[in-house]
């Protein structure tokens, strides 16, 4: 097909066009494809906005497709491009710089823009929508500016925006017109409940207000409303709904109402021009949310390939409000009118509400609040409208004599429906990676088709959807245990190995029902981990539990040769040492001899037969490059010859790594200290950073330089050397008892919190003394690996050595 | 690739030298296998030749019954066959094993 190929053009590169294009390269390679984008980025998930906002995604966490991603399919990208017209005459679309670029075929998906409100002043400095990353900046930069915001629109959004800003420090009022937040999901009880919730929150409302003016000079100083009453604010977020972006299609003469019109397999008015997504009007429908774009989508990419397809008949919508810890979901017909049965469930204690609407005895609406893990069956159920029966009665609303199995209807569900709205992941392509690929748990689905990858809220189906196509083979693996051997989390797992004084992983595996019953490679290192977290003085580690380079103390390296790397206290060693480890790398013939990110000396390429000898010639400790422990402490030179020295780093250094050398911890484990603010050793990006200053120390936790690069929090500063190994010691011993395995303090930190680390670590002093007790009962009971495999000379020969058998039988 | 093959057994040490769970190489005319102790005292002798594309040893995988987790790649293997579990796949050659008298006989 040289040359040959088809001219497809994408306006708008958004997350309704490039699903779009994902489903249309499954189905055929006969496109040549362009896409025009106005924004900067390549494609990513805007329903995720309000997690960057909130600060618990970054913006590279929710980009879908990368710039390889486009080259890899050979797509051509424009960003930063608006296309302002199709000429249709020419074939040909025509940017705003009045470039033009051939087509054969037009996918419209410019999706849709905020509404903002033409009261006077709507254009005044500090007024913004919600709906991109440009967006996203202005409220992150504002919050670092201003105190008072306000959020005008009490709907999903809205309120997502108001969340964020809370968060970021603002003091937010959401205004509303109506009486009830959410009025277009959510019925007046679940609305009450969700206003109490996050007024609990921090966030402030003034509601049936009708905004007339915003007041202010360049920038904007206040609301007025129709009541003449004026709120004092200096940033304002318009999230009062979204306008479909039509202007392209308008321009180009197509037949537009609220949005392009199409017909039921997203053709427009203008031959070979389609349309999807948010900025197009189906059946007189205009869809603002997630789900609708990719069922439009894939119909759209099989009708452009030449595939026969069902038309698309529109959408059952649901919604879920995405701020932690307030539970929400709507789905089909919510408020309640004579003609409806109505099957509700309050619960003012638990603050939880469940209510699902019948017609004609089927089921055609739900509310949740609370408690939404029932909303992916209703969603499924509501979309069927399944007939409601005793069984799905007792099942979902849990009462009769319980025991009830719940109907899997995951049996009956077409294989093109849309099980991860986030992702745009099919049954069928779920179905198809877990019978032809072999996957077996939910992680691999994950990992191989997006599925669940976003907010999660499709995990019970695709789990129903493993358990179904699996049958009896199908373990529990798919709950979220620690690995595929249990559904048990963490937590769970050491407060029974607490609670039962269990001994050993095997016990734990026995006792706890592992699926495995000896465990995987995931469970059995965490679970040694935690035995001897718990209980440091009775637990006999498990060398057949370790990773190989735990177990061998060494690092392994592909060809089978290992890493050996001596300890040097805080990055220092003497002319003897260093003649030392020249004479044993010469003896040994090592194939390298490197200097380390962390100021030390690998001893690369060595046989696993020569490595107690190695050791032995060395006569130096380990230094635990291996290990889930304290590797090294990074340090500068410091007030013994820095000229701005403050504090003596290297002795500071070489004190912490003695003290705290050889204790196990949840992941690796790396410190720097600084003499002065100078920060030569980098002790941002470092799990403790320490930082000497003229007085004191100032003490950073949860930097990382590595897969995921975070810069390090200010914890607290301290004005002693004693102060500051206590608080390091509570802060090593927090980690232990709280990580999870194989977590790095980057990730613990921000699911902890700082502010809550920083309660218990540094204002609970009682709790400070008391970690630091636990820690150091738990490192007297630690011993030198190196000199300890040395001494056991039959463990030795077992673990490092060979057998040789005679060529003769 | 099976394990069918008629060759002879050589003796390959007694059992209490391959300690639980924790692999051991031995070498045979020059081939280097991957020796197992299950905790259920079956032994299994592997090819020591990673069957990952980057190759590498098995020997100081994580064992579990009697599955084994390579060292360098975390591939499940099943040592009963020597196949590669989904969603990885490949084989590693597996060798018959006899245990007489507490002495292990591997044939090659």
């Amino acid at each position: 097909m040289n040359g040959k190929k088809e001219k497809l053009v994408i306006i708008g590169n958004g997350m309704a066009g490039i699903s779009t294009v994902e489903q249309i390269l499954k189905l055929t390679t006969r496109f040549d494809i362009t896409v025009f984008g106005t924004e900067p980025y390549p494609n990513y998930n805007r329903i995720m906005l309000s997690y960057v906002l909130e600060g618990s995604k970054t913006l590279d966490d929710i980009v879908l497709n990368d710039l390889h991603w486009y080259q890899d399919y050979g797509i051509t990208l424009h960003t930063g491009t608006t296309v302002t017209r199709i000429d249709s005459d020419t074939h040909e679309v025509v940017t705003e710089d009045g470039t033009r670029f051939p087509y054969d075929k037009i996918i419209i998906a410019t999706g849709s823009n905020s509404f903002i409100l033409p009261v006077p002043g709507h254009d005044k400095e500090g007024v913004v929508g919600f709906r991109d990353i440009a967006d996203c900046n202005v409220m992150l930069e504002a919050a670092k500016q201003y105190k008072r915001a306000a959020v005008i629109g009490g709907g999903l959004l809205g309120l997502e925006a108001a969340k964020g800003l809370v968060q970021l420090g603002m003091e937010v009022t959401v205004v509303h017109l109506m009486q009830d937040l959410m009025e277009r999901q959510l019925d007046p009880q679940a609305s009450a409940m969700l206003k109490a919730e996050l007024e609990r929150q921090g966030i402030r409302f003034k509601m049936g207000a009708q905004t007339s003016e915003l007041l202010g000079g360049e920038r904007v100083e206040g609301i007025r409303f129709a009541d003449d009453t004026v709120l004092n604010v200096d940033f304002v977020v318009m999230a009062v709904g979204i306008k479909p972006n039509t202007a392209v299609a308008r321009e180009s003469g197509m037949e537009v109402n609220r949005g392009i019109v199409v017909d039921d397999y997203m053709q427009t008015s203008l031959e070979n021009v389609y349309s999807v997504g948010e900025c197009t009007e189906h059946r007189g429908v205009c869809y603002g949310l997630v789900a609708p774009l990719f069922e439009q989508g894939m119909i759209l990419a099989k009708h452009i390939c030449g595939v026969e397809t069902a038309p698309y008949e529109g959408s059952v919508v649901s919604t879920k409000l995405k701020i932690s810890g307030v539970d929400v979901f709507s789905t089909g017909e919510f408020i309640d009118s004579p003609e409806h049965t109505v099957i509700s469930h309050k619960d003012d204690w638990k603050r939880t509400y469940k209510k699902i609407l019948l017609r004609d005895n089927k089921m055609v609406g739900a509310v949740l609040f609370g408690d939404i893990t029932d909303s992916a069956e209703l969603q499924k159920l509501i979309k069927q409208q399944t007939e409601m029966t005793e069984e799905l009665y007792g099942s979902l609303m849990g009462t009769g004599c319980g025991g009830h199995k719940k109907t899997t209807s995951v049996e009956t569900m077409p294989e093109d429906e849309i099980v991860c709205g986030c992702n745009g992941v099919t049954k069928g392509t779920i179905v198809d990676v877990i019978t032809n690929q072999g996957l077996t748990t939910v992680d691999e689905i994950k990992a191989c088709t997006g599925a669940t990858r976003s907010c999660g809220g499709c995990k019970p189906v695709v789990e129903q959807i493993l358990q179904y196509v699996l049958g009896d083979s199908f373990s529990s693996g798919a709950k979220q245990g620690i690995c595929g051997c249990t559904s048990m989390g963490r937590d769970e797992i050491v407060a029974e190995i607490r609670e039962k004084g269990l001994q050993t992983t095997k016990e734990v595996m026995n006792v706890l029902g592992w699926s495995q019953p000896e465990g995987c490679s995931k469970c059995r290192p965490a679970i040694n981990y935690y035995l001897g977290m718990i209980a440091p003085d009775t637990h006999e580690d498990e060398k057949e539990s370790r990773f190989v380079n735990e177990r061998m103390n060494a690092n392994i390296q592909k060809d089978g040769t290992y890493t050996v790397v001596p300890r040097m206290y805080g990055g220092v060693t003497t002319p003897a040492d260093l003649k030392r480890i020249a004479d044993v790398s010469v003896k040994y013939d090592v194939k390298a001899v490197k200097v380390t990110g962390g100021q030390r000396l690998d001893l690369i390429g060595v046989k696993k037969e020569d490595l107690t000898k190695v050791w032995a010639e060395l006569d130096m400790p380990s230094g635990y490059a291996y290990a889930k422990s304290l590797r090294t402490v990074k340090t500068c030179v410091g007030s013994q010859f820095c000229r701005f020295g403050t504090q003596d780093s290297m002795a500071m250094g070489a004190r912490i790594e003695r003290k705290f050398e050889r204790l196990d911890l949840p992941a690796k484990f790396k410190y720097a200290v600084n003499g002065c603010p100078r920060n030569c050793a980098e002790a941002c990006t470092k799990d403790i950073g320490i930082v000497g200053n003229d007085g004191g120390w100032e003490i950073f936790i949860g930097g990382n330089g590595g897969i995921k690069a975070r810069l390090a929090d200010s914890l607290c500063k301290v004005k002693t050397d004693e102060e500051l190994i206590e608080l390091c010691g509570a802060i090593m011993q927090y980690y232990r008892e709280t990580g999870n395995y194989l977590e790095r303090t980057s990730e613990w930190v921000e699911r902890m919190g700082l502010e809550h680390i920083r309660s218990v670590v540094v204002d609970n002093l009682e709790e400070r003394k008391a970690l630091m007790q636990r820690i150091e009962f738990a490192l007297e009971h630690v011993e030198e690996p190196w000199q300890k495999a040395i001494r056991n000379e039959e463990g030795q020969s077992k673990m490092f050595h060979g057998i040789e058998v005679s060529a003769r039988p | 690739m099976t394990t069918k093959q008629s060759g002879t057994y050589f003796p390959a040490g007694v059992v209490e030298e391959f300690l639980p769970r924790i692999g051991r190489v031995v070498e045979i005319k020059d081939q280097q296998l991957a020796v197992f102790r299950a905790s259920d005292g079956t032994i299994f002798a592997a090819d020591n030749h990673n069957p990952h594309p980057k190759g590498g040893p098995l020997a100081e995988g994580i064992v579990s019954g009697h599955y084994l987790y390579d060292p360098l790649y975390d591939w499940k293997i099943d040592l009963t066959t020597g196949l590669v579990q989904a969603p990885d796949n490949g084989q590693v050659q597996m060798y018959p094993v006899k245990v007489e008298n507490g002495q292990v006989w591997i044939e090659i």
